[in-house]
Order: structure tokens, then sequence, then C-alpha cells
């Protein structure tokens, strides 16, 4: 089945979220959609899927013009989406999620699960899925719960199928698994539209691309025909370089030191175990590891979130063991979370408010037991414009800004204050490559102002990229430690050490 | 800027201060909402009386009669000097106790517990203002209310320790407080030192004249109730207002309301937080128990408080949790329940419709979609798509 957009136009208010797109989606081929946050592709897909209404435009299925009056036309006529977010019911086993809505019945309307269970089955077999049928959402992990999404959408006919950011909650592995379902699905005649901001991924897997800016598209073809820089100036309007251009680092006094540190949880799991770790002034300390091996609970140990079982936080000279969350940020010690839309900011709260979130008693925005919220403001707007949020107010709530912009103003926040330490989680995680090159930038500024910076994340092209050392996380301990200052460490032996491959030699 | 053409350094410094100014711009356009935040409740109110004459009409009203309850209702709330005494005396205590109920909603606590805060604070003032004696009245009847203030808050603040300790959740043991309140206050009530004189039902001595909240309007006429717990309403109303949006402390019940782990992440202590603004919000009920006591009542009977903690609930909610629009959904209560009296002694249309009408007004704020499906004139579509699918 072909799809084809034409001339669709979609405006919001005073935001024109698409202008005159013509998008070509055909059968057996995989089409990249690429573009910042808040370039419209979402508006895009929901157009396609039935859930806006084109301002104008046209959507021709097969060559025959189709009006959609919602999600369920869009279904019918073969178009199927799945979402950044699932839409699972974590205590529904697979089967169950998969028929949800299109229950197959047999006699006297009764739920027929043994046909469901072998439909199931088939479609789970001709792709190479590999997802077990009984077992509960809950106890699956991620990139299983993605394929069960899949296979919703497969269960409900679908011929083109709309992947929303599908590997932004994957692991590398899970990425390269899922990869060869696309290839299955491509392979097997259905269109697939792929949406992302991950250059490489739509150079390695995508047929065709597209590129969206601001509304409209402004380029596109073959990947293969494109570099990843040529790719990234499309989508951002302008030349972005992918390394930040580290000079050499001139690291000075030890900052921060944990020694033999081990956390034991609320369920009595070791988190980590007798971590030993060091960053000096003026240098940028890289934490890799796939997700999950303690790193979090590193983060909550450095900065007062969790008291650790054993062992010492030393921070300035200082043990900060017992110190609170409160007194360790008043010392200097800044913290961007790995997930700002968990802990890192009050969606609902405006910028203003979010930019004092963790600074409001202070005496820089506040005068005894009231917040200067005039004094806040005004320094909320000077960070926007230093720190290059963009958003039309400060008054303005922050959950309406893009992923990217929300990131800035919590680097913002963090780093426009007198630091020492800067512990960032995950710092550009689903932030688009502008604000990725920003967000890196000010990390090195912040490094060459003579801070300690401590770097955790799951991109390892991130940790390589700003690490002058970098340790190796896997299961709770430190298992390896790679200089970075000169000539780039092994990404390989990186790679391995992640993988828990020296796992033994430092236990 | 126009004319000649400045040098670079200057016009960049303009163009900084010009996006400063842009960010700060007062008058930005924060979406449709304000709109909204006002006219839904209004809307509300009038397609709950519509449905309150449809069913007057299903059950055989006669529709002059429907008619004359309206005028009556009118009349009875807002039509004469009485009347707007009357609504504004009925809502001292609504406003007073939804606004610790709000305040307690906004750092994320559901304090179903107003009814029995304001019985423990009322009863508490009722001891304090007969037993203390000799006392004049400008130190004793601030007294009597600050110990009903204190009682109120030292009850409330019992499910917030739970919570905070042992993670009780509030809704159910502020539900069980009320219940031991309501018990308390009934066997008090038959103790010597509180029961009255003489009476062998349980009913407590009278509020000494030093403790009692001075009429506003006897120089108008002697009968007209309303008291001086109109200024502290309004008190409180700025006071909140204040609290939550200008203290840190507010800050702080704010970020936990709205997302508890972004106040871990802040440093804000939970456990602290949650106790305080337990403590506020049972401290605005007592204060309300205490000025039903000593500025309307005179004395405490069982079931003094007669639902206004829950009915205080729905206050909160249709005021959205803010001091403003609480004080507003508490005069509306405040009329309904004056207007309703005179309802049922005009056209003889039970009390009991009034309870029906709050209950509508209160699932018509809860449910925007459905007064905007019903209204639609009055809200022409939004840019959000979202909502007509929905």
């Amino acid at each position: 089945m072909n799809v084809e957009l034409r001339g669709i136009s979609k405006r919001f208010g005073a935001v024109q979220a698409n202008r005159d797109i013509y998008l070509d989606i055909r059968a057996g081929e995989v089409l990249g959609l690429l573009g910042e946050n808040g370039a419209g592709k979402s508006t895009l897909m929901n157009v396609l899927s039935g859930l806006y209404r084109p301002d104008a435009g046209d959507i021709l299925i097969d060559g025959t013009p189709a009006i959609f009056d919602g999600p369920g036309d869009s279904i019918a006529a073969g178009i199927g989406m799945v979402h950044q977010h699932f839409m699972l019911v974590p205590v529904f086993s697979v089967v169950e999620n998969v028929i949800l809505g299109v229950e197959p019945t047999g006699t006297g309307d009764f739920l027929d699960l043994a046909t469901a269970r072998q439909q199931v089955a088939e479609i789970n077999a001709r792709y190479g899925m590999d997802v077990p049928p009984d077992v509960l959402i809950e106890d699956l992990p991620v990139g299983i719960q993605q394929r069960v999404e899949i296979l919703k959408v497969l269960f409900r006919s679908a011929d083109v199928l709309i992947l929303d950011e599908p590997t932004a909650v994957l692991t590398p592995q899970e990425v390269k698994a899922f990869f060869t379902i696309v290839r299955a699905l491509r392979d097997a005649g259905k269109a697939i539209v792929f949406i992302t901001h991950k250059l490489h991924e739509i150079i390695e897997i995508a047929d065709k691309v597209s590129v969206l800016r601001q509304g409209e598209i402004v380029g596109g073809g073959v990947p293969t025909d494109f570099s990843e820089a040529d790719l990234a100036e499309m989508m951002v309007g302008r030349p972005v370089s992918f390394s930040v251009g580290r000079g050499a680092a001139t690291p000075g006094a030890e900052m921060l030191a944990l020694q033999n540190v081990t956390l034991v949880d609320a369920t009595m799991e070791t988190r980590l175990q007798q971590i030993a770790l060091s960053v000096r002034a003026g240098e940028i300390v890289g934490i890799a590891g796939v997700q999950g091996n303690g790193q979090t609970e590193l983060v909550e140990a450095i900065t007062g979130l969790s008291q650790v079982t054993d062992g010492t936080v030393i921070f300035n000279g200082v043990d900060i063991t017992a110190t609170s969350v409160r007194q360790r940020h008043h010392m200097g010690i800044a913290h961007i979370p790995e997930d700002r839309q968990k802990s890192g900011m009050v969606s609902a709260f405006t910028v203003t408010e979010n930019m004092v979130l963790n600074s409001y008693y202070d005496d820089s925005v506040s005068t005894g037991v009231q917040i200067d919220w005039r004094r806040a403001e005004q320094q909320a707007a000077e960070a926007c414009l230093k720190f290059d949020v963009r958003t039309p107010s400060v008054f303005l709530g922050a959950g309406g800004l893009s992923g990217g912009n929300q990131q800035k103003m919590v680097v913002a926040r963090e780093l426009e204050r007198d630091v020492r330490l800067v512990v960032a989680s995950q710092p550009t995680r689903g932030v688009d490559v502008g604000s990725i090159e920003f967000i890196h930038t000010q990390l090195v500024a912040c490094r060459d102002a003579g801070n300690a910076v401590l770097i955790i994340s799951s991109e390892l092209d991130e940790i390589l990229d700003l690490s002058d050392r970098i340790y190796v996380m896997y299961e709770g301990h430190i298992t390896a430690e790679f200089d970075n200052s000169g000539a780039q460490a092994d990404r390989n032996a990186i790679g391995l050490a992640m993988a828990g491959a020296n796992r033994t030699a430092a236990a | 800027m126009t004319g000649s053409q400045p040098d670079n350094a200057a016009s960049g410094q303009n163009a900084h201060n010009e996006k400063l100014r842009a960010l700060l711009a007062p008058d930005f356009e924060t979406g449709g909402n304000r709109r909204e935040i006002i006219l839904i409740p209004l809307a509300a109110v009038f397609m709950a009386l519509v449905i309150g004459a449809v069913i007057m009409m299903a059950t055989s009203v006669a529709p002059a009669t429907i008619l004359r309850s309206f005028v009556a209702m009118a009349d009875g709330s807002v039509g004469s000097i009485n009347a707007i005494s009357e609504t504004l005396t009925a809502s001292i205590p609504l406003v007073l106790a939804g606004l610790g109920i709000g305040l307690a909603f906004r750092a994320g606590l559901f304090n179903i517990g107003a009814e029995g805060q304001m019985v423990i604070g009322g009863l508490a003032a009722a001891i304090a203002s007969f037993s203390i004696t000799g006392l004049p009245m400008a130190v004793h009847m601030p007294l009597v209310l600050v110990i009903g203030l204190i009682f109120g808050g030292i009850y409330a603040a019992i499910a917030g320790f739970l919570r905070a300790a042992t993670g009780a959740h509030e809704v159910i043991s502020t539900i069980m407080l009320n219940l031991i309140s309501f018990r308390l206050l009934d066997y008090l009530l038959r103790q010597p030192f509180i029961q009255k004189e003489g009476r062998s039902d349980p009913i407590s001595k009278a509020v000494l004249d030093t403790a009692e909240l001075p009429r506003l309007l006897s120089f108008i006429d002697p009968n007209l109730r309303l008291h001086l717990g109109l200024f502290l309403m309004l008190g409180a109303v700025a006071l909140v207002y204040w609290l939550l949006f200008r203290s840190k402390l507010g800050f702080a019940f704010r970020i936990s309301g709205e997302n508890p782990d972004a106040a871990r992440y802040a440093g804000i202590r939970a456990g602290m937080t949650i106790v305080i603004a337990m403590a506020i919000a049972g401290g605005l009920a007592g204060l309300a128990g205490a000025a039903q006591v000593t500025g309307v009542l005179g004395r405490a009977t069982p079931g003094f408080t007669a639902g206004i903690g829950f009915d205080a609930i729905a206050v909160a909610l249709l005021g959205r949790s803010h001091p403003v629009g609480i004080l507003l959904a508490g005069i509306l209560f405040g009329a309904l329940e004056a207007g309703g009296r005179q309802m049922q002694v005009d056209a003889g249309v039970s009390i009991d419709m009034i309870s029906i009408i709050q209950a509508l007004i209160i699932i018509f704020v809860a449910a925007p979609l459905l007064v905007k499906r019903a209204l639609p004139f009055l809200f022409p579509a939004q840019s959000k798509e979202g909502a007509d699918h929905g």
C-alpha cells in the first residue's frame, strides 16, 4: 500500500506546525522522517493517523483521496502508529494486549483466546519477533514491550507502520535487534515511516529520508547520499559540529572523591559496591555503562538523594557523606538529573518557577520567608538568553517547551550559579542535535572555568567526546578506567567492559 | 533604532534588552485558559439551576412555583441587607475550611478531615470561651480563635504525621479522625465542666460575651448575623494567597504537590512538608469551627459543624484550590444556603433541592468537557484539538 501526502498544512493558533508538506510513503520502503523536536513530525503523523484534520492538503491511499475522521478511520485504512510512549496494560499478557479492542469472538460472543493466540503466534513467527505470548507486559523488558506495540498494529492488518522515535527507549543491543525486525517488515512489503532525530539510524535503516524543519520539508533523498553533517545541517538550518573541540584539560585539586562506597537499597539489593572514584577540578570524567548498572544510584549518592550504606563521599576536602541534598547544593554541587520530566522540572510551573526550583530559598532570589519573584523573573530571563532557552516568555508553562529547550532550562538553572562540581546525568537524552551541541559546549566551558564535571551517559559517543577520563560501570562496580585526554580511548575495550568482560578483573 | 546605524556593541546590547523585555512582558497571553477558568464555573451554576428546574418539573412542581422558588432563592441570597448578611455569614466557615483543603491539595494532600478539624477546633474554642474568665474582650476573643486554630492544626497534623512516618494515606486517616472527633464531641459535651448546668442533653455552656465575635451590622439592625469573622475570612484569603504564591514555604508545598520527585530533587523534605501543610490546613478548619461557635452558634452542640467541612471540599474544588476562587465559591455556596432557606419558606420547595444543585455544580466543574459541549457558543473552538477527540 502506498500513501501520499499532498500539500498538508496544519496550524495551531500562531504556530504553523506543518506547511505544504508532500510525502511519498511506499510499500517495501523505510521512509526516515528526520527533524528536531518541535519541527512538526508529530503533528504530521497525527494527521496521517487521523487524530488531526489538516487545514489543507490531501491524503491519497493508493491514489484515492481519503478523509480520516478519527484514529479509527486510519486504522481501518491500514495505517498503524506505534507511539513513543507505550500504550499497554501492564497486568495483561501479550496476547491480551494485542487483541484489546478487536477481540476475536467465538459462539455466543465469548472471547476466543485460542484463535487469538494462534493469530498472534503467526505474526510473531512471520517477522521473527520472538515475543512470548503469555507473559505479562510488566515482566517484559522495554525492547520486547515495543515489539508488542508493533504486534498490535500488525494484528489490525496495518500495511503502513508509523514508528515514532522507536529507539529512544532502547539499549544499543536492542536497537540492533529492532532494526532486524524493521527490515523483515519492509521485505514483507510493509511501508514504514521511521521518525527519529538520530542521524546514524537514518543512514543505517532508511531507504529514503525527508527532513522537516519548522513545519516544512527542507530536503531529502537517499540517505547514503548524505553525510551525517549534511543531514544535521538540513535539520537544524546551520552547520552543526558533532565534536565540541575540547582543549586539553588542566586538572587541579581533587574536587570529588568516593571511597569504598556501597549502597544497598530498600529492597536489600546491592546497587553500588565498593565504588572508588575521583574527579578533579578542571576535568570532565565520564561514567560509561549500559543503563541500570548503578549509575542512578551513584548520582544519588553524590548528590545526597540516597544515603550510602558504607563508605565516604568527599567533596572539596570535606566529608559530605551525611550532608543533606540542600546543603550539598549550597556547597556548589550542581545536578542535572537523568530524567528532567520526572524530577528535574515541574511541567505545570512557569519557566521562572522552574529556574528557581532548587534555589528558591537562597538569598539570591528571596528575602526572609518570601520569594522575590521580580528578581527571579529577571534572572530567569537572563539565563534563558544566555543558555538559548527558546520560550516566548518566562511566564509560560515549562511543559509547553520542546524537550531540547526544557533540558537547556535545566542546564541553565544548574550552571548559572556558582558551582564547583557538576553532576550531569544523561545531559542530552531526548534532545535535538542543535541543543546537544550547545549543552556539550556549556559543559566543556564549565570545565575550562576550573570546575569538576562528572558525566553519566548511556551514549558512548557522548562519553568519548566529552570526557578526559572514563570509568565503566557494570553491575554496581567500577570495572575499568580509561584515559581519554590525548588520543581517544579504545572504543572496543570500553564496549567490552560495558558488557561485563573484565568484571572479574576488577571485583 | 532607526536613522543612523548604531555601532555593533550598542545594537547588540539593545537587541539583548529587547529580548529580555519580551521574555518579561507581563501581558503575555497564556492561552485561552483564563477565560475558561471564569466561564466554566459560571456555566456550571447556570446548568445546575436549569437541571434543578427540570427535576422540579419532573416531580410535578408547577412552573409558577419553580419560578417563585428561583425568585425566592435570589431574594434570600442577595435580595436584601439581611439576605446578603446571611449569605456572607454562611460563607465564612466554608471559605476558611475550603482554604485549608485547597492549600493541602496544592501540597498534594487530600484533606477529607476538615469536618473533624472544625469539630476539634470549635470545641476547643468553645471550652476556652467559657472556662477562661476575667479577660477583656480584646484578649479573650483572639485567644479563643487562636486556640481553635491550634487545636484544629494539631488534629490535622496527626494525619500528616501518620502519612510522613508510616505512609498511612491521609484520606483514610482523616476520615477516621472525623469519626473520632464526632464521638469525642458527643462524649465531652456530657462532661460536667463543659455541659451546660441543669441540662441533661449534650450541650455546652454558652460562649462568654468577651469571647463572642461581635456582629458587624447591628447599627442597621441588631438581628443581622454577619460577624467579625468576615474579616477573618478575607484576611485568611490574603494570607493563604501570600503563603502559596509568594512565600518559600508555599513554593515548597506547590512543588511537592505537583511533582514529589522534583521536590526530593530540590532538597525539600517530604515528611516535614506534609506535616506542616496538614497543620496549616487543619488550623484553618479549626478557625472555621471556632468562628462558627463564637460568631453564630454561641455554644457547641452535637453535630454543630453541620457538614460544613464536607461542603468545603466542594468549595475548594469549585475554586480550583486558588484562594480567590475559594472565596468566590464559598460565597456562592453561602448564597445557595441562604437562598435555599428562603426557597423553602416562600415556595415550599425542599432545601434538599439546594444540595442537589450544589452537587450538580460540582459535577459540571469536574467535567468541563460536558459544559463545553452543552454550551458550545460560550467556548469557541480552541487551538488544542485534542479536546475534541476526548
